[in-house]
């Protein structure tokens, strides 16, 4: 390679690239391995028997059957089920739900694990779990949303989200022009990442290998360690990749725990895997909602308050409130607002957090309402929103870190072709006749940060090792976070090794909560910083060194050279400095995470805004989305590519949450009656076109170090809102429950 | 009780044992063959992560008893690429970013390969669209997926038309 630099690397040059993925490669030609494609020397499968009530408990199971049929070699029941070091009832970390692990035989929601039955073959335990036969005492269930059981609680984070108010909201009430009160139902999801829940277990002595897909590599490791009574550093967590999680595999289920201890008892290697159809039951999902939303305009079309009520429904034996009236705090300038949340208890298994939990299913009422609201005000539904854009955060008035939503409104309807939208619903048809309708919805998700830890390691011919335990679920973490990572040495990408996905490696914290780009991204860039601190204060302190004397804050890393910014004559290699330092490597630590006092001083938060073009058959009321533009402000972009399919990935999500997926409970029996993906409906390839994305630039400087807010949740945002928008718009029905199906426009 | 059938299983001639009559053709690949990229995503064909091609045309693997397939050929998505040579479908999937957490991708491109061997789609987005429909993403990479498909259609059409020139 020349000395000379070449002109168009810069620092910081792989940050804004639309690199392909690293693990591209491996992807596409199978050699990706997912954690059930692990099969170890003298494996044993294990298959659960969930329970088909979902009250009750059961009284018999067929065991003498099942231990008869040829390969099973174990079944495991309340009755005989080798002693847990651990509580199920307890909590070891921020992720912990109380689980089923067999501790007894009652039945608190279909679905529940309520044996495990190992086999030398997938079909030895498969059928052994089958002939168990269960019989059960069963009691009433209650499975629907019931307002006559909610009850207010006492918030205590995750899982038990507070509210929150401004202002008088009884005046808002009362000085109000016009108001409207309307309800809106969202229905149970459940995750399905296409990947389901899957562990393969090995124990060697009191130290516990797993490979398991996990989006919180060393909470995982701890919260399965309090089970065993071993050290949260005696597991080792493998999960290189991710078949999706969306907030379904940060925590531990009752069947893997029980994987674990077959694995342990019988002191083989055990793989358990969920089917499809167990997916609707101990991984979570994201529960129903009913929301009442009281809104009131002054005369002049001013928001004089914004009452939202969530009732969501949890289980009887832990919490998981959905935090939907959330949705409504930071988003309108209104005079006053009441955020505030109560709970049902149901034979269901515990909630817990799908993407965008909250956000998701209060924005799809939020925005419907203001779409009533503006409605009811005469005006333009993107007018009216504009009309009560929120300057600074309502109620605290604190400055936003950076806020771009008034351009992501211009640039969205612009493209969308917004303007000249007719002010009354059925208005426009198109060639075919099909009624054509045209929403929008305001999409927020906040930026909250973790904390992560890194590790960067230069080596003597100048290229660089960086670890921590990240992962990729899909968002790109092994190509986004090595582009951070090369930025921070000034190197190219193929300069760069890049570990993530092992539990042994610096900790990666929690991909969650869109933050994982920033905090394990800040971490990596601390890691390199703290090397090129190193380098520099050898060099500068080096009287042979071409820096000698230069003082080290005006040092600048480039394609492996560190250089004097106001003198690029004046710079050495990476190696040299290494090599006359007579050091092989340099390590640099890092860590990521977001100051306390900056936290207080802006509120932060991500940006969109979503419009959508619905055609509707006016005979059949069968639902197309012909046209979803979106529009986000999400702070500094990494990589163009892989955000774009995030923020797209999102907002087919949205056209899920609003025209497709639901889970049906049976009334009598508590059993959901379409727990696979014939009867439980997500998008497919035909159900979507006219898909845009439009990232809006924004530059953050208080958000993070790096400017980075996160895209991973955000497109759902907004997008449900903006489909039920257009349907009324096209029919003029206003449907207020998710999702929205023929039937309901069918309807008189 | 073990029962051998006769498989072309990635343009190689395999005796392989059926240990038991119940095994998939995907519980075999899987766990009997060490051929774990093909992916298990509802075992009920109702996914199309399983996809594979038997005799040249696409088949959910989740589906098919192994014990009915002697004589067949099997060609999954190891067996697709020649070596450092990606076969375009796989090659467009990464350019066009057809996919997020790759779980979905195996079956998607051996679908891709089958949609555009079976030649009614050409490059019709509309046509890719539906042909693709039997395989879910839920990660929702279909954007790209349909991209993907076009191109490398195009592209391997072109190719055609070049060899036989
Ligand atoms: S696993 Fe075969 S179609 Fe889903
Ligand atoms: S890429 Fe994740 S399911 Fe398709």
């Amino acid at each position: 390679m020349s000395d000379t630099l070449s002109p168009e690397i810069r620092f910081g040059s792989n940050s804004g690239q639309p690199a392909t993925r690293r693990d591209g490669l491996a992807k596409v030609t199978g050699v990706a391995t997912f954690a059930a494609d692990n099969t170890p020397e003298g494996l044993l499968h294990a298959v659960y028997a969930p329970a088909k009530i979902a009250r009750g408990r059961v009284s018999h199971l067929d065991v003498a059957a099942a231990e008869a049929h040829p390969g099973v070699t174990h079944v495991i029941t309340p009755q005989n089920r080798p002693e847990l070091q651990g509580d199920p009832s307890g909590k070891p970390t921020m992720f912990s739900f109380r689980t089923e692990v067999l501790q007894d035989d009652t039945v608190r929601y279909a679905g529940q694990p309520i044996a495990l039955v190992l086999g030398e073959t997938l079909e030895a335990a498969t059928e052994g779990a089958r002939l168990l036969a269960p019989q059960y005492e069963v009691d009433p269930v209650r499975v629907a949303l019931d307002d006559n059981t909610a009850r207010g609680f006492d918030p205590g984070g995750f899982g038990l989200p507070g509210g929150a108010s401004h202002g008088d909201v009884e005046a808002g009430h009362a000085v109000a022009a016009r108001s409207i009160d309307v309800s809106y139902e969202t229905a149970a999801q459940y995750h399905n990442a296409m990947e389901t829940h899957a562990i393969v277990a090995q124990w060697d002595g009191d130290r516990l290998m797993l490979d398991m897909p996990s989006q919180a590599l060393k909470v995982s490791c701890a919260g399965f360690a309090y089970f065993f009574g071993i050290p949260p550093e005696n597991v080792t967590l493998r999960s290189p990749y991710i078949g999706g999680g969306f907030g379904s595999k940060a925590i531990p289920t009752g069947p893997q725990v029980l994987a674990i201890l077959a694995a342990r008892m019988t002191q083989r290697p055990v793989k358990l895997m969920f089917t499809r159809q167990q997916m609707f039951g101990p991984a979570g999902h994201r529960g129903a909602t009913r929301q009442r939303l009281r809104l009131g305009v002054d005369e002049n079309a001013a928001l004089t308050v914004i009452d939202h009520e969530g009732l969501a429904e949890t289980s009887t034996f832990d919490d998981f409130v959905e935090p939907a009236a959330n949705a409504s705090h930071d988003l309108y300038a209104a005079g006053a607002l009441r955020a505030s949340h109560r709970l049902v208890r149901l034979d269901v298994g515990t909630p817990g957090p799908m993407r965008a939990p909250g956000e998701a299913s209060g924005s799809a009422a939020l925005e419907c309402a203001m779409d009533e609201m503006a409605e009811a005000a005469g005006m333009d539904p993107l007018e009216f929103r504009l009309h009560n854009y929120a300057e600074t955060q309502p109620g605290t008035g604190r400055p936003y870190s950076s806020k771009a939503l008034r351009e992501c409104y211009a640039e969205g309807a612009a493209r969308f072709g917004w303007e000249g939208r007719p002010l009354e619903p059925r208005q426009m048809r198109d060639a075919d006749g099909l009624m054509t309708g045209w929403g929008m919805g305001t999409a927020l998700f906040p930026c909250p940060m973790f904390a992560a830890e890194a590790r960067a390691t230069l080596r003597p011919d100048g290229t660089a090792l960086f670890e921590t335990s990240a992962v990729d679920m899909g968002q790109g973490a092994w190509t986004v976070l090595a582009q951070i990572a090369a930025d921070s040495l000034g190197l190219t990408l193929d300069q760069v090794e890049f570990r993530a996905g092992h539990s042994a490696l610096p900790d990666g914290g929690v991909a969650g909560g869109s933050a994982h780009t920033a905090t394990a991204g800040g971490a990596l860039h601390a890691a390199g910083g703290d090397v090129l601190r190193q380098l520099g204060e050898l060099a500068t302190a080096d009287p042979q060194s071409p820096l000698y004397g230069a003082g080290n804050s005006s040092l600048v890393a480039r394609h492996g050279w560190l250089l004097l910014e106001e003198d690029e004559s004046r710079r050495e290699r990476f190696a040299d400095i290494l090599a006359r330092a007579g050091k092989t490597e340099m390590i640099g630590t890092g860590h990521g995470g977001r100051a306390p006092e900056a936290a207080g001083r802006h509120a932060m938060n991500s940006h969109g805004a979503v419009f959508a073009e619905v055609k509707v058959d006016p005979d059949l009321r069968q639902v197309r989305v012909t046209r979803l533009v979106g529009a986000f402000a999400a702070g500094r972009i990494i990589n163009p590519r892989l955000t774009e399919s995030q923020l797209m990935g999102g907002m087919i999500w949205g056209t899920s949450f609003a025209l497709h997926e639901a889970a049906r409970h049976d009334r009598r029996s508590g059993r959901i009656v379409n727990a696979d993906f014939a009867g439980y409906h997500v998008p497919v390839n035909a159900d979507v076109s006219g898909l845009e994305v439009i990232t809006v630039h924004e530059d953050d400087p208080y958000v993070n170090a790096l400017g980075i807010k996160g895209v991973g949740e955000i497109g759902i945002v907004g997008t449900v809102g903006a489909i039920g928008n257009a349907i009324w718009h096209a029919t003029g029905k206003r449907v207020r429950h998710f999702p929205i199906r023929i039937a309901d426009l069918l309807a008189p | 009780m073990s029962l051998f059938i006769s498989l072309t299983l990635n343009g190689e001639a395999r005796e392989v044992s059926i240990d038991d009559p119940r095994v998939t053709l995907l519980d075999l690949l899987r766990e009997r063959l060490a051929l774990p990229g093909t992916k298990k995503g509802c075992d009920r064909g109702q996914c199309g992560a399983c996809t594979v091609l038997v005799n040249g045309r696409r088949a959910n693997a989740c589906l098919m008893l192994a014990a009915g397939l002697d004589g067949a050929e099997i060609t999954t998505i190891e067996g697709l690429a020649r070596g450092e040579d990606l076969h375009p479908v796989q090659a467009a999937f990464i350019e066009h970013d057809g996919f997020q957490c790759g779980y979905c991708t195996p079956g998607q491109i051996m679908s891709a390969v089958g949609l555009i061997a079976e030649g009614d789609a050409g490059s019709d987005p509309e046509r890719i669209r539906e042909g693709m429909s039997g395989n879910i993403c839920r990660c929702g990479a279909y954007h790209g997926i349909t991209l993907a498909v076009q191109e490398a259609s195009r592209r391997m059409a072109a190719k055609d038309e070049g060899g036989a020139a």
